[in-house]
């Protein structure tokens, strides 16, 4: 395994941050993150699944402070100076102009990629190339200890940036409030956001499903991870749906020298938690709760 | 000659940002007038992506010909080794410390990169 | 007919609905997996290859017999994706939306455009369907070009149906999947996590105006708060699957359900009407992206 890669500035050595993972969606990433979140000391939360943020659903975060999330640019016309050439809607290469009338034209914001191509080109300086206001980011208190979480606006792009922002604030009050572990909610997906929230972090918990979907996303997330020099900890959630692939998922994680952190049955006491706002370890009994308990021993104890 | 140093703030007694791209500034030391100018690194904030290759294009540009930093991603790599400066690592406190390492050739050259992009 | 199969959240039976859907219509039909991050399609249609080709983007090059240096180009460039050391611009590929400011703009005519490759597109059959995958390279960021490469591969003159599996979230990827479609079915779970996504993908799907409907899945396992959102924004219940621990088990194997259990091709063949009634009466076709 991989030694635990240090982090940011001088001072900051001493935090883990812990990012969970999953590839493909809807296997319980956010509801082991909660979980987590209940058995854990001094934690910051961050919720880096900035396009669809529900964290905050069973955290119940009391917001303290709002900030904009801005990201590059994007243009503007100005009606009263557009003589609708139409030349900004010929060399525009995303399509984000639509014609209002006379040849006049307004971008499309959705469609707009904030290149600034007709800003520059337009004879009349009619364009305007404006700040892109593409969400928010919030820093919250919650039961659990403080969170960062944010929300990107329909059709937001840029949510790597954004995933950045906040692990970057949640590291911040890790260290202004001396909190040893950053628990990270992550995207799926194995794109921008995800490279976003896994480069120079301590561990990665891989949530996966026993299916040959869950496997297929499994293996390109942990690829992703290991080549950024992750150490990885896989564990199979609703496992009885299929033993012999949670076996398979097993055997593989250990071949690739990746960690088998355990598994979870499938149960609805976790769906009636989420619908009380609650996370799994605070309402759930039985098995399915000792089996959390141990998954998290298992990554605490080899972090 | 100039030396860039990456820095939570505006002076040598700052705090020493081992962060290069998303470094808050950049102090600028002439070895020969004793002198620092401070570089803000802060317009890289609001900027879509590649804030490192941003930076690396602002320390080049203030004609430093070494850098020193904590961590330094690929793109920032390619743009600085591109233009022939010498990089040095240091996990310094503060911009003073790393300076006297350097002039006292405490400091290890770096060979390239060391983090993957998008390093928080 | 182009319909878009979308969810805010990942996991809650995007694919299932397409390749179900696409199976159950027993007709020549067309699915373009859009999820280019993590195209799953193929595991449950396993179809036979038929094409593979390579998409690339264009990125700027540079001919520095022509180029003096002057930084009009990375001055430019929003996307920081060209530095300039002495009098030599660098480009950085990876960081190119290929947006054209710099080809454009460069006062030398130093600058021309050539391809850089970032992902694939397989063409497969199964049966009556086609199915046309996008796939990312790992460590590429911009899924959009693949995604439009795969919506090209139909022609709007095309008479059968074509099925979108929209890439998950509500971010640009899953705008160009959805926009150009006459109708988008929203997939969401009974639960409070899938109901909270499901309020976002309205939002981005009313924003780029489409009609859209909602498809429950696992309907009894959670409550019904879903199908109460549903009843009081007016949106349209395409069609209701219920929780079956049988067709997650199935699933997960990689079989379709609607191989094994009949009923199961009634509900999917059910839900198609709705969902081309909802395309029939109010589609939008021109303002197609691809």
């Amino acid at each position: 395994m991989n030694r635990l890669p240090e982090q940011g500035s001088g001072h900051q050595k001493q935090i883990t941050e812990l990012v969970i993972l999953s590839g493909k969606g809807g296997t319980g990433k956010t509801t082991l993150a909660a979980s987590f979140a209940t058995l854990a000391r001094s934690l910051v939360l961050a919720d880096c699944d900035v396009d669809a943020a529900d964290l905050h659903l069973v955290t119940s975060p009391e917001i303290r402070q709002r900030h904009p999330f801005i990201a590059g640019k994007e243009a503007v016309v100005d009606e009263s100076a557009c003589t609708g050439c139409g030349l900004c809607a010929s060399a525009c290469r995303f399509d984000a102009f639509q014609e209002i009338r006379d040849g006049k034209r307004r971008v499309i914001p959705v469609r707009c990629e904030g290149c600034g191509l007709c800003v520059h080109i337009c004879p009349e300086a009619a364009i305007r190339f404006e700040d892109r206001v593409c969400g928010e980011w919030m820093v919250s208190d919650t039961r659990f200890g403080p969170m960062v979480h944010a929300r990107l606006h329909a059709a937001g792009e840029n949510s790597g940036k954004l995933v950045t922002l906040v692990r970057k604030e949640a590291r911040r009050i890790a260290t202004e409030r001396s909190r040893s572990l950053i628990l990270v909610d992550g995207p799926p997906g194995i794109g921008c956001p995800v490279i976003s929230s896994v480069t120079g972090s301590s561990a990665v918990l891989m949530v996966t499903e026993p299916s040959v979907s869950g496997i297929h996303d499994l293996e390109r997330v942990t690829a992703l991870a290991r080549g950024f020099g992750v150490p990885v900890f896989v564990c199979v959630n609703k496992a009885d749906i299929d033993m012999s692939l949670t076996e398979e998922i097993k055997r593989r994680t250990e071949d690739s020298h990746d960690r088998f952190a355990g598994t979870i049955g499938f149960d609805e006491q976790m769906v009636r938690a989420q619908l009380e706002g609650k996370s799994a370890m605070e309402s759930i009994t039985g098995n399915t709760r000792a089996m959390i308990e141990r998954i998290w021993e298992n990554i605490w104890t080899a972090m | 000659m100039k030396v860039a140093l990456t820095a939570a703030g505006n002076s040598l007694e700052s705090p020493f940002d081992s962060r290069f791209g998303r470094a808050q500034t950049f102090i600028i030391y002439d070895t020969d007038t004793e002198t620092t100018t401070v570089l803000d690194n802060a317009q890289n904030l609001n900027s879509a992506q590649g804030a490192g290759i941003q930076a690396a294009q602002h320390v080049l540009d203030s004609g430093a010909t070494a850098l020193i930093t904590g961590h330094l991603g690929p793109k920032a790599a390619k743009v600085i080794f591109a233009a022939g400066i010498d990089v040095y690592q240091t996990d310094a406190e503060t911009v003073a410390q790393a300076l006297a390492m350097f002039t006292s050739k405490a400091l290890k050259p770096m060979k390239g990169a060391d983090v993957d992009g998008h390093w928080v | 007919m182009r319909i878009a199969i979308a969810s805010g959240k990942g996991g809650t039976g995007k694919t299932f609905v397409t390749v179900n859907l696409a199976r159950s219509l027993g007709m020549p039909v067309t699915v373009l997996d859009c999820d280019v991050e993590e195209p799953n399609s193929n595991l449950f249609l396993h179809g036979d290859l038929v094409s593979q080709s390579r998409v690339s983007v264009c990125v700027p090059h540079v001919l520095e017999d022509a180029c003096t240096g002057c930084r009009v180009c990375a001055d430019a460039c929003q996307f920081n994706a060209i530095a300039v050391i002495g009098r030599k611009p660098l480009v950085f590929e990876d960081m190119c939306h290929s947006c054209g400011v710099c080809t454009t703009l460069c006062p030398h005519d130093a600058l021309i455009e050539v391809p850089h490759e970032i992902g694939t597109v397989t063409v497969r059959q199964s049966q009556h369907v086609s199915l046309v995958e996008g796939l990312l390279d790992v460590g590429k960021a911009l899924a959009v070009p693949v995604i439009r490469q795969v919506k090209g591969q139909v022609g709007a003159d095309t008479d059968h149906p074509v099925l979108i599996d929209a890439p998950p979230g509500t971010s640009c990827p899953m705008v160009w999947a959805v926009d150009g479609c006459d109708a988008v079915v929203l997939v969401a779970e009974p639960t409070a996590f899938s109901l909270h996504d499901l309020t976002l993908a309205v939002d981005t799907v009313r924003e780029v105006g489409v009609s859209f409907g909602v498809v429950i899945n696992k309907d009894g396992l959670g409550d019904d708060r879903v199908a109460r959102y549903c009843e009081s924004e007016g949106i349209p219940i395409l069609g209701r699957i219920p929780f079956d621990l049988d067709i997650a088990r199935r699933y997960a194997t990689g079989a379709l359900i609607v191989d094994k259990e009949p009923r199961y091709r009634d509900l999917f063949l059910q839900m198609w009407q709705s969902i081309t009634h909802l395309a029939q009466i109010g589609g939008n076709r021109d303002e197609s992206l691809a």
